[in-house]
């Protein structure tokens, strides 16, 4: 047991071992090991790369399903404001929060408005806190698991305030259990366009106390809400504004932010990787906040969603301009204060999936080790022996999981060899036949004679 | 002073090509990879990576390239560069925030801020400096397993 759970997984049936995962998972997660991809799960941050690049559909995020509600009595939907942009603008944020509420659900809680809340507890954050910079928010899961994992230099910039959907499910369940209904009848159902929430709701050793009961995802959702949403719904009244709603594509975290914050915004995993690597060279100290999505376009582009982000965005940006309410406002502050600006105390621990040994004096032999390892393998990152670079099979050679001959040039270098010898071998004629043996200990030229 | 070899410990070494902005940091970027690798505590591999990078770039604006290079033991972590180009005249001067000679088109680049060798300064337990003008420039800075910053 590694005490990691995680959502994305593999379909083995489906996997054809085809390594196209493996180069472009941001963390060297994956390798392929007997025709099939199997994923390190000390490495694996829930991003959904390898889920979108899969030709063959192999990789899956494992979520809950409708069943789960019937586990509680009062039934929660906390929908990511993600969600709004999946319907071609065609439907209001009112309607679709409706529309939820004909798939089963009591009530529907929007993150969006969690979202203007923790917006608010953020800004006091980068006004009051003076150093590290840049700051770094936590909403998006796989960019903190990330950290951990290949930044733990970096775990200081996060800002220790919860995420809009955790702040959400509490929030709607204390309002619930203020109704009258008993807590454990209570359950809150986050809406998610990712793996990485799945995650991080399901994540055993976690650095915040999770409130939510359970995760479907958009593409579970969809069609059910489209056909529920064709037949016509009542609108709810719309909580979120419209800088809230916005946090669902990249950039809405940062202008949600205002002109007072020096932000920058970064999408894309791989994109996210590089501004990291700044950072952590001590750059970028002119930025107070930097929003960090691990998808492509934000959370619209998330591995779970189904429209194209590119239009998920439109749609949204549009929705968040017409249907967004004014902002809290007093409301906002006490809420604040009630709830202790929804800070994690916790400290966030680094993963270091990549340290070769806990002995810093044995680490230190095994990577030269590794380092003279690579050196006798070719250098071309070809992907064939299933790990992702040639430096990877090394450390997995190192590691004892890989043996050199994983390497199909090393594997050839070694046939050949091989050959060279038997032919070697076959070319010599036996002395009965008149061969003449080889010397070479003896000192006497005239050895061979002697012997037959 | 010159980088040699310490029985127990692990050296690298990597070339470093004189204003080439294409590659800047790469070296340093291999560096922080290997702290990673040993698994030095978080704090100290970032003190080590940054004085990598600071030093490199240095090698590429200033030194007119050279050589970085790491020495990794379990008490120490040891960056070192070396090159052989015009030397530092003031290194007093030099060592000085804000204090730079970076020519305008570097500058441009956002570098040159004159701020290197001040953070390698802080950083480092150890930092020594053999400069000598038109013959080249070496640096040594030790990190210590122990201590924290
Ligand atoms: N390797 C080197 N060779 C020659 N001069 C150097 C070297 N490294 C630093 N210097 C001198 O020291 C100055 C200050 O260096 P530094 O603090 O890193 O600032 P910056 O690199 O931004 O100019 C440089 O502008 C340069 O004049
Ligand atoms: S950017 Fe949004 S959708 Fe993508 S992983 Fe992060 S939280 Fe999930
Ligand atoms: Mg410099």
């Amino acid at each position: 047991m590694t005490g990691y759970f995680h959502s994305v997984r593999l379909e083995t049936k489906k996997c054809k071992g085809c390594t196209n995962c493996i180069r472009r998972c941001p963390t060297e997660a994956i390798r392929v090991r007997e025709g099939r991809a199997c994923i390190i799960v000390e490495r694996c941050i829930d991003c959904g790369e390898c889920i979108r690049v899969c030709p063959n559909k192999a990789k899956t995020a494992v979520s809950d399903s409708y069943e789960k509600l019937a586990a509680f009595q009062y039934r929660i939907a906390l929908p990511a404001p993600a969600l709004y942009g999946q319907f071609k603008g065609e439907y209001t944020v009112g309607q679709i929060d409706g529309a939820l509420l004909q798939l089963g659900f009591d009530d529907v809680f929007e993150v969006a408005y969690a979202a203007d809340l923790i917006t608010a507890a953020t800004q006091e954050y980068v006004a009051e806190v003076g150093t590290p910079r840049p700051l770094i928010s936590q909403a998006c899961p796989a960019v903190v698991s990330l950290i951990q994992v290949r930044f733990p230099l970096l775990l200081p910039h996060l800002i220790p305030i919860d995420s809009p959907m955790n702040a959400a499910a509490r929030l709607a369940k204390d309002q619930a259990v203020a109704k009258g209904y008993a807590r454990a009848d209570t359950g809150a159902f986050f809406i998610t366009p990712c793996p990485a929430k799945i995650t991080a709701v399901r994540q055993p050793q976690q650095h915040f106390t999770n409130y939510v009961d359970g995760v479907l995802s958009i593409q579970e959702v969809y069609g059910d809400l489209l056909q529920v949403l064709k037949s016509g719904v009542t609108q709810l009244r719309v909580t979120a504004s419209g800088a809230g709603i916005n946090w669902g594509g990249a950039g809405g975290e940062a202008a949600a932010m205002g002109n007072d914050v020096a932000t920058l915004t970064v999408d894309g995993i791989h994109n996210v990787i590089g501004i990291l690597e700044e950072v952590e060279m001590g750059h970028l100290k002119e930025i107070d906040y930097l929003e960090c999505q691990a998808c492509t376009g934000g959370c619209v582009g998330g591995a779970l969603t189904v429209v194209n982000q590119n239009l998920a965005r439109m749609y949204l940006k549009k929705l968040a301009a017409a249907d967004g309410v004014p902002e809290k406002g007093q409301q906002g502050t006490a809420l604040l204060e009630r709830y202790n600006r929804f800070g994690i105390k916790k400290n966030i621990r680094p993963r270091q999936p990549f340290s070769l040994d806990e002995d810093v004096a044995k680490a230190i032999s095994k990577l030269d080790l590794l380092e003279r390892t690579l050196e006798s393998l070719p250098g071309l990152d070809c992907g064939s022996c299933g790990a992702p670079t040639c430096r990877a099979l090394a450390e997995d050679i190192v590691r004892g999981l890989s043996s050199e001959t994983d390497c199909v040039f090393k594997l050839r270098e070694k046939v050949s060899n091989l050959a060279r010898k038997v032919m070697e071998l076959a070319s010599l004629v036996p002395p009965s036949m008149g061969g003449v043996r080889e010397t070479k200990n003896e000192g006497n030229g005239e050895a061979d004679n002697e012997i037959d | 002073m010159q980088f040699t070899d310490t029985p127990g410990s692990l050296s690298y070494r990597f070339a470093v090509e004189g204003m080439n902005f294409k590659t800047a940091g790469s070296a340093a970027m291999r560096i922080k990879r290997l702290l990673l690798d040993v698994g030095y505590e978080p704090q100290l591999a970032r003190r080590a990576a940054i004085i990598a990078y600071e030093l490199e770039m240095n090698l590429i604006i200033h030194g007119g390239g050279g050589q970085l290079a790491v020495k990794l033991s379990p008490d120490f972590i040891e960056i070192y560069a070396g090159d052989q180009g015009p030397g530092i005249p003031d290194v007093e001067l030099a060592m000085q925030e804000g204090y730079s000679t970076a020519p305008p088109q570097v500058r441009e680049m956002g570098l040159g801020a004159g701020m290197g060798l001040p953070n390698v300064k802080h950083w480092a337990d150890v930092l020594k400096i053999d400069t000598k003008v038109d013959e080249g420039t070496r640096l040594r800075a030790i990190v210590y397993c122990t201590q924290s910053k």
